[in-house]
């Protein structure tokens, strides 16, 4: 909503500064968002007109031009504007003016001498329009300053109403406000009835009642539809954002803006019979004034005469039935449409009207016939013509109620932690024009037409709280009752895992939760992912069912940065159909946590040799988020995982995620040179901690032997680590895998693996019999599952 | 000078130029060895008249006490000396940088999160979860947003498509509905998380953070709700001589509604560039739980009353650390983001 002050001030003149009456009507919730000058500071401009021009003795594109700036005798300026004619009436800098930017003096321009600048209207800083000087109306007063007489002492008010404030949607409604919240009267003149000349008349027919409870309508015939628009009115149009249309399009627009009632004009002659509101037939369709056709939905009313649909109800008129310049008798229709009829239909077409976000929002439903008053005295003013009676069509028991609310001042203070008092609740209503009855401190009020959202009790609190203001209201320290908040040790918070993955060198990212088809594709196979119907951009149309595309993502747009190590990981929520989901049914959204590194395992530093970091150091990264918890891994075939180079990840027996080296196929495709290491994990399963439990420690010695085994190149370790401690006697403390060889000494086909046992009881120092069955028995065990041979 | 005495000096004369603890040993051979000179001295002494092998003893044993303390002394001297020499020559370069791997770091967003976490839980707010795939009523319906209610328009909603009713949350608010379901007052949780818009510009990113607050108890104020935000900020920032303002404004699930402004941490509200001059910068919206929010999760409103706030995170560590662009935080660029370790 934006407005001129000088038009607010008409309403309601406080005895504020423009900037004080922005403050106290932000602070009371209809936000100030700009105050701007209507123009820049300037001075010495006025009204000149231009006596005659000649050609310049010297420049071709300059003119010699007299002009009578009313200062006694005629001044001679050189002028270079395409448009400069005898006779009209321009702004004249005079010698001395200060315009935006420049200090006008007597000069002489390619050997005349000048005397002033005659101006265009970026020169005095209206507009970015320079093809020519700025025309005054013929009536403007020679020697007149141009601040008053194009009234450029104003200034714009751009208001960012909230959605429940739709009675401010006018300079009524937001004088009213000012009015209530500075204490001094809003006066509006009356609206009086136009005399009734004719007797044309319209009848009116309500058929979908709940759409529209009240319509009013009258004929104006006789009129002159290319009548200009005075240009007071188009000033505050073009001060409130609107384009000058035409006089019955600006009146219209005019009133809505003044009251806050949206008008509509019919041609009258385009109209066959009495006007209806009524919902659409099947397949009907209507061309709307903006050249779009609709085909309403069932539950959108229309504006309709005996043979056709004319426009949608309190959002559009149509084409046909609209007003021309060759237009000579109008119907005018001013109605109320109820919220519930109009909101989200506008919107559902990809368009919005000033009408629709008006009536969606609340308009007066006590105002239409004021409304259809102030709009006939304009047009019959500046159109002529001759008003017909008002047809007016009511539906009682389909008009808004206004039922009493009830206010209990307790209430209100225990909410807003105040002391206010019935008096002070009493001057605060009254203020606001709302009708009560007081029983003591509890007030019952009946809430005016103007307003939509004053329901409930709370509402009221709201106006209290708003009108004594926000800021008198003190802030008071948090006070409550004194719980410990429960900290459940057998979970770490995902901040300890995050400190734990930086402190490994990875760079926490945040990526997007909608991603690209393609990344669903090829890196999880997912044909089916979860599609948005409205997505921002097709790559970003799907939501993610993994957090590797984000990161491989990440890789990529680094790598175009040129850094030569990259680590990043992220936790977040990944999200996949599933017939049952948790929360919300069909979809699960488990988080999960997944890190990816490329390029050398360490900085390249002095004394170490560089390596890439490769699907051990992945590993190690994972069992170090487990620790102390041990998993599990199993090689595992993933679509975005090298197959000999990618294990799925087990604890307790579930399998919480991945590990693995990027298949060679995508790093191709997506070009990064060679393949980075990554894996994904399930964060719950990940944040589970064991509460640790004490053991005895030994007062006894402990033994340690190693077991050299050779098996077969493709076997695995873990299953052999899983079955030499199921064989080992409990005084086993641990097995470890410490070496891995091939090479000289050991059979080609085969490999040599070396673990560790540590021993040791805690009732007594072992005895070389027992250590020797043990050693045996896991050797044994280990022949007889591998074929393991020991080496020797 | 007596033999003996010549042998004294003989030794401290030879003990002080060797600079080599086996050549030492080797001389101290020569003297005290099992043939050495002042070994054969003693032996000699049997040869002598008791009165004079007495006095001769008594010398030969005070040459073997200053020869041996000498040669002590010297083995000491050899063996500093050594040492010396090992640490000059085990001397490091100490300039040289460190071996091993740097440490990586949080997101600036995220490292936000853990500090508005970490002060609102130190006055006992919970901290709450929920789905980002979220349905209507827990969005809207369930907040006072009735389908068609102009408030809706305020979010431009993500829907799912081939799934009636689903979206993406628009805003941190369903989470707490959620945990109202699940709990009973006294209420105090926090609700951070990512949420959705349509909506992509230099200052708006489809995606982006929020924190929602909530407190409900039976004595609780607007003017709690002001204490504890203010508190809030002076805290996060740093600034205990931050101001707040609290505008009136509009939100369907809370009435009283509440916009808040904060003095300008730049210019500490004199007004600059980044707060438009106005020395004010919109940080959160509030207000006090609309009852038809706690009618609808079984919460007895005439009993029970609360407060409620949803701030930005991102725009909070935007100006926590003066990030100019929004846009940073989610293009995973790698010299942006190491800034925050």
């Amino acid at each position: 909503m934006q407005f001129s002050e000088h038009w607010l001030r008409e309403f309601v003149n406080p005895p504020l500064t423009s900037a004080e009456l922005a403050h106290s009507l932000t602070m009371a919730g209809l936000e100030v968002e700009a105050l701007q000058p209507v123009a820049p500071a300037f001075a010495g401009v006025v009204v000149a007109q231009v006596l005659s021009v000649d050609k310049h003795p010297d420049a071709d594109k300059l003119k010699l031009c007299c002009v009578d700036a009313g200062q006694g005798d005629t001044l001679q300026i050189v002028c270079g504007a395409p448009n400069v004619s005898a006779g009209m009436k321009v702004p004249c800098a005079l010698v001395g003016a200060e315009l935006p930017g420049l200090k006008i003096k007597a000069a002489k321009v390619r050997g005349v001498e000048s005397f002033g600048m005659l101006c265009s209207a970026r020169e005095l800083g209206l507009s970015e329009d320079h093809s020519g000087l700025l025309a005054l109306p013929p009536e403007a007063p020679v020697g007149e300053d141009i601040r008053t007489c194009l009234a450029l002492d104003d200034k714009l008010f751009t208001l960012k109403l909230t959605p429940n404030r739709a009675d401010c949607l006018s300079l009524k409604g937001v004088a009213r406000e000012v009015g209530a919240l500075t204490g001094t009267a809003a006066s509006f003149p009356p609206v009086g009835e136009v005399r009734v000349t004719s007797d044309k008349r319209r009848e009116v027919v309500l058929d979908a009642p709940a759409a529209c409870p009240r319509y009013c309508g009258r004929v104006i015939s006789g009129i002159d539809a290319k009548a200009p628009t005075p240009d007071w009115m188009k000033r505050r149009l073009e001060r409130s954002g609107l384009r000058s249309i035409s006089a019955v399009v600006d009146i219209t627009n005019y009133v809505m803006l003044e009251l806050g009632q949206p008008l509509h004009a019919f041609d009258n002659v385009r109209l066959d019979g009495a006007v209806h509101v009524r919902y659409p037939a099947a397949g009907e369709k209507l061309l709307l004034l903006n050249g779009q056709t609709v085909e309403p939905s069932v539950d959108t009313a229309l504006i309709a005469d005996d043979s056709r649909a004319l426009a949608m109800a309190g959002i559009m008129g149509g084409e046909e039935s609209g007003i021309a310049d060759d237009t000579t008798e109008l119907f005018l229709e001013s109605a109320f449409f109820a919220p519930d009829a109009i909101a989200g239909k506008a919107r559902a077409l990809g368009f919005s009207s000033d009408a629709s976000y008006r009536f969606e929002r609340g308009v007066d439903f006590a105002a239409a016939r004021e409304a259809l008053e102030r709009a006939s005295r304009l047009i019959m003013d500046i159109c002529g013509g001759q008003a017909g009676p008002v047809a007016e069509a009511v539906d009682h028991s389909y008009l808004p109620m206004r039922a009493p609310v009830r206010l209990r001042v307790p209430r209100a203070e225990k909410i807003l932690g105040i002391r206010l008092g019935a008096e002070v609740a009493a001057r605060l209503f009254k203020g606001l024009d709302f009708h009560f009855t007081q029983d003591e401190d509890v007030f019952t009020v009946t809430p005016p037409s103007h307003r939509f959202d004053i329901a409930i009790e709370e509402d009221l609190v709201e106006e209290l709280a708003r009108l004594h203001g926000y800021d008198n209201i003190p802030a008071r320290h948090a006070q409550g009752s004194l719980a410990i908040l429960p900290q459940n040790e057998q979970t770490r918070s995902v901040w300890r895992l995050r400190r734990l993955l930086a402190a490994r060198d990875y760079q926490e990212v945040v990526n997007y939760s909608f991603v690209d088809a393609a990344w669903e594709r090829d890196f999880c196979a997912n044909d089916d992912p979860v599609v948005l119907a409205n997505p921002i951009a097709s790559q970003m149309g799907v939501m993610r069912s993994s957090l590797i595309g984000g990161l491989v993502a990440n890789l990529v747009g680094n790598l175009n940065r040129r850094q030569d190590r990259v680590r990043v990981f992220e936790t977040g929520r990944c999200f996949l159909r599933d017939a049952t989901g948790d929360q919300i049914t069909g979809f699960l959204q488990p988080k999960r946590v997944a890190a990816l590194a490329w390029g050398p395992a360490a900085p390249e530093q002095w004394g170490v040799a560089t390596r890439r970091a490769d699907f051990f150091d992945a590993k190690a990264d994972v069992e170090a988020l487990l620790a102390p918890l041990r998993g599990g891994f199993e090689r595992l075939q993933h679509p975005a995982l090298h197959p000999g180079r990618a294990a799925s990840v087990i604890l307790q027996g579930k399998v919480i995620g991945l590990v693995g080296e990027l298949h060679p196929h995508w790093v191709q495709k997506y070009e990064l040179g060679s393949a980075p290491v990554l894996f994904e994990l399930d964060l719950d399963a990940v944040l589970q901690q064991p509460l640790p439990a004490y053991q005895e420690v030994s007062r006894f010695p402990g033994v340690v032997r190693d077991i050299a085994l050779v098996v077969a190149q493709e076997q695995s370790a873990q299953p052999m680590l899983e079955t030499l401690l199921a064989v080992a006697p409990a005084f086993v403390r641990e097995v470890v895998l410490f070496d891995v060889y091939h090479g000289k000494g050991v059979d080609p086909e085969k490999k040599s693996l070396a673990f560790r046992v540590v021993m040791q009881d805690t009732e007594k120092t072992l005895s070389e019999g027992e250590v020797d069955a043990a050693v045996m028995a896991m050797i044994e065990a280990a022949t007889k599952k591998f074929a393991a041979k020991l080496r020797s | 000078m007596s033999d003996i005495e010549q042998l004294v000096a003989q030794a401290t004369t030879e003990f002080a130029d060797i600079d080599d603890a086996a050549a030492l040993e080797q001389a101290k051979a020569r003297y005290l060895g099992k043939s050495g000179s002042v070994t054969e001295l003693l032996k000699s002494l049997g040869k002598l008249e008791p009165e004079q092998r007495k006095r001769a003893g008594a010398a030969i044993n005070s040459a073997k006490d200053r020869i041996e303390a000498m040669l002590n002394g010297r083995r000491e001297a050899i063996r500093l000396a050594a040492l010396e020499a090992q640490l000059k020559a085990e001397a490091l370069d100490v300039t040289l940088p460190g071996r091993g791997l740097p440490t990586g770091g949080l997101h600036p967003v995220t490292r936000t999160l853990e500090r508005i976490e970490a002060l609102f839980r130190s006055i006992g707010f919970d901290v709450a979860d929920g789905p980002e795939i979220e349905d209507d009523f827990h969005n809207f319906t369930a907040l006072n947003t009735p389908e068609n209610h102009p408030a809706r328009s305020m979010h431009d909603t993500f829907y799912l498509q081939d799934a009636p009713g689903l979206l993406l949350r628009t805003h941190t608010s369903p989470i707490q509905v959620r945990f109202m379901e699940m709990h009973k007052p006294p209420i105090r949780v926090i609700a951070p998380g990512r949420v959705y818009r349509v909506d992509s510009d230099a200052t708006h990113s489809p995606m982006f953070h929020q924190v929602e607050g909530l407190w409900i108890d039976e004595d609780v104020s607007f003017a709690d709700l002001k204490g504890v935000f203010t508190d809030f900020l002076r805290n996060f920032f740093e600034k205990p001589d931050l101001r707040t303002r609290f505008r009136p404004s509009f939100f369907p699930f809370t009435e009283p509604s509440a916009e808040i402004d904060m003095s300008c941490v730049f210019c500490d509200g004199n007004g600059c560039r980044v707060c438009s001059h106005t020395g004010w910068l919109e940080i959160a919206g509030s207000g006090m739980v609309h009852p038809n929010v706690l009618k609808a999760v079984g919460i007895d409103s005439e009993k029970y009353i609360g407060f409620a706030f949803g701030m930005g995170p991102d725009r909070l560590t935007m100006l926590r650390y003066g990030v100019n662009d929004l846009r940073l935080f989610f293009d995973g660029d790698l010299r942006f983001l190491s800034q925050f370790k």
